[in-house]
């Protein structure tokens, strides 16, 4: 049976259409709609805000102030995806050509953190980066007995929380996963015979890797970059629990405009300039893949 | 296993089996380290003390904490089932039809799950403070109304993809056999089409119950000084300290998300030998 006109069965159609039809307009795009409404407006009063048509907000939204953070925001979750690439390539490679039951425990390894509560995973990394944390107190274990005797001074504790290798750190802990699943799909697909051809033919490991194994994989290379960079832009947690005053992102700005400041507006201008961001990441994944569909189907 | 059996078998291989353990030391110790020290009769959490479940028995005294893991449940199952409803006539209405609009839908569709948190948390909160107030006096449940209805909005999409990935294995010899035998639009719906789409239901329906109890960004923006979530209150608690109490209130999560995850990944499972069978 192929897709049937809407008309062979409108009671049908009409009662599966208008659910999700309703939903979307009135709770997803309303408010939505709402906050870019209010992206042009100003506050009157601190609850009462007019809808001017100005692009005041914006103008803010780009002083070096706020551009400073909104490009912090970017190198951060660029940095991020940087990192969860170079990690996770060799670990979805080894997936991708291991045994099946091999295959299946270390998807479910990767897996298993990633459907562990994100705020958990956050704390968990704050438990020990901390002062207090468990890698400080090891360090001045160590420390303790391999350089006090030695006439070192007392044991400084290391700075890993409040700053931004922690908000780092968290970032590339979260996101991961969202790199290597990509990878693993693109890399499982891959025929197996170019990159044998390869190794015979006098190429090493690496020369393969990076000649044969990177351009073939190259669209899914594309999406784990583009959905490890999404998430990691927008993030909220690792810098609001990790960070420090100064490793705050755009996430945290937009939330101060709505819960403390109170200044709605401006919040609201903010929040679309994450999510325009946000459509251009997608805008560029969707152009590779539709590049790489065409060489596919001239090849 | 010691040695490379094929130029591919980058599993045997030293310096990729050293990465690994690295990465998994990387994912796994602090999580580990997190659940270990739930178990320390120390309110410093730095060094171990000695067993002790008392942090458990804490956290069953705590009348907030539990309210709010009442208030996760019941925001997890009310929108788990509007977005099983919602997302299975999508999946349906996509798979059946061809209509003007159609490929406009499916991009739409697609947005709730890409569109970061932060914007539609924000975007919920004004929606449902200066244009549709949720009234706060409400009775419990009814008061949880609003972040229930947010739930649904990100979780609906999820379950469309799964209940339509579970239709794109179905039978169209089965509808044309029930047609010729008699059976109209409803039957073939109700007796056909719905037993078939039973795993992808649970399927879906697992997931929206996971994705809304784990949810903290969207809840964190829709949530009143009455309808706090558990991880809302969690997050209260980690800004204050971090203490043995959180450690286990955060075990628990962990084990519930990690037995519903099982659950269905064993049901996919099993759903996927019997085709394979």
């Amino acid at each position: 049976m192929k897709e049937q006109p809407a008309r062979s069965a409108p009671l049908l159609f009409t009662l599966l259409a208008v659910p999700p039809l309703a939903w979307l307009l009135l709770l997803f795009a309303a408010p939505l709609a709402v906050i870019w409404g209010y992206s042009f407006g100003e506050n009157r009063t601190l609850i009462d805000i007019a809808i001017t048509g100005s692009w005041a907000n914006y103008a803010r939204a780009l002083k070096p102030l706020y551009l400073a953070i909104l490009l912090k925001s970017l190198l951060f979750a660029g940095i991020t995806t940087a990192i969860c690439f170079i990690v996770g390539l060799p670990v979805a490679l080894s997936i991708a050509f291991a045994g099946p039951r091999a295959r299946l425990a270390l998807l479910v390894a990767i897996m298993l953190p990633f459907w562990t509560n994100l705020l958990i995973r956050t704390y968990a990394l704050m438990a020990i980066l901390r002062t207090e944390g468990q890698i400080n107190s090891l360090a001045g274990a160590l420390w303790g007995t391999v350089a006090v005797p030695l006439g070192a001074g007392p044991f400084e504790p290391l700075p890993l929380i409040n700053n931004n290798f922690a908000v780092l750190v968290g970032l590339v802990y979260v996101h991961l996963p969202f790199m290597v699943l990509p990878l693993y799909a693109a890399l499982d697909r891959l025929d197996r015979s170019l990159i044998e051809a390869s190794l015979d033919l006098g190429a090493g490991h690496l020369a393969t890797l990076w000649r044969v194994v990177v351009p073939l994989a190259l669209p899914g290379i594309v999406s784990g970059i583009i959905i490890t960079f999404i998430p990691a832009l927008g993030a909220y947690l690792a810098p609001d629990l990790l960070g420090g005053t100064n490793s705050q992102m755009i996430a945290n700005i937009i939330e101060r405009q709505f819960r403390s400041a109170n200044d709605w507006p401006f919040g609201a201008a903010l929040s679309f300039l994450l999510m325009y961001l946000t459509f251009i990441a997608l805008a560029v994944q969707a152009l590779a893949q539709r590049r790489s569909a065409a060489r596919e189907a001239q090849g | 296993m010691g040695t490379p059996s094929g130029p591919l078998d980058y599993l045997a291989r030293w310096p990729l089996r050293l990465w690994l353990a690295g990465v998994g030391l990387f994912l796994y110790a602090p999580l580990l380290i997190l659940i270990v020290f739930s178990f320390n009769d120390s309110r410093r959490t730095t060094a171990w003390r000695g067993f002790t479940t008392r942090w458990y028995a804490s956290l069953f005294e705590d009348g907030e904490l539990l309210a709010a893991f009442g208030n996760s449940l019941v925001i997890a199952l009310v929108s788990t089932l509007i977005a099983l409803a919602v997302g299975t006539a999508t999946a349906l209405l996509l798979w059946r039809f061809r209509f003007a609009g159609k490929a406009a839908l499916e991009a739409v569709l697609g947005l709730p799950i890409v569109v970061p948190e932060i914007a539609l948390g924000v975007a919920f909160l004004v929606f449902f403070t200066a244009v549709v107030p949720w009234p706060a006096e409400l009775p419990w449940p009814l008061n949880l109304g609003a972040i229930i209805l947010a739930h649904a909005t990100f979780s609906f999409s999820f379950v469309a993809l799964v209940v339509r990935a579970r239709l794109a294995s179905f039978d169209m010899a089965l509808i044309e056999a029930a047609r010729d035998l008699g059976a109209g639009e409803w039957l073939i719906l109700r007796d056909i089409i719905l037993p078939h789409l039973v795993p992808g239901l649970v399927a879906g329906a697992l997931l929206a119950f996971t994705l809304s109890l784990d949810d903290f960004v969207i809840t964190f923006f829709t949530s009143g000084p009455d309808t706090i979530t558990f991880p809302v209150k969690v997050y209260a608690m980690v800004r204050f300290s971090v203490t043995p109490a959180v450690n286990a209130a955060s075990t628990l999560l962990i084990l519930l998300t990690a037995l519903l995850t099982a659950l269905a990944l064993w049901l996919q499972g099993a759903d996927l030998g019997k085709e394979a069978a």
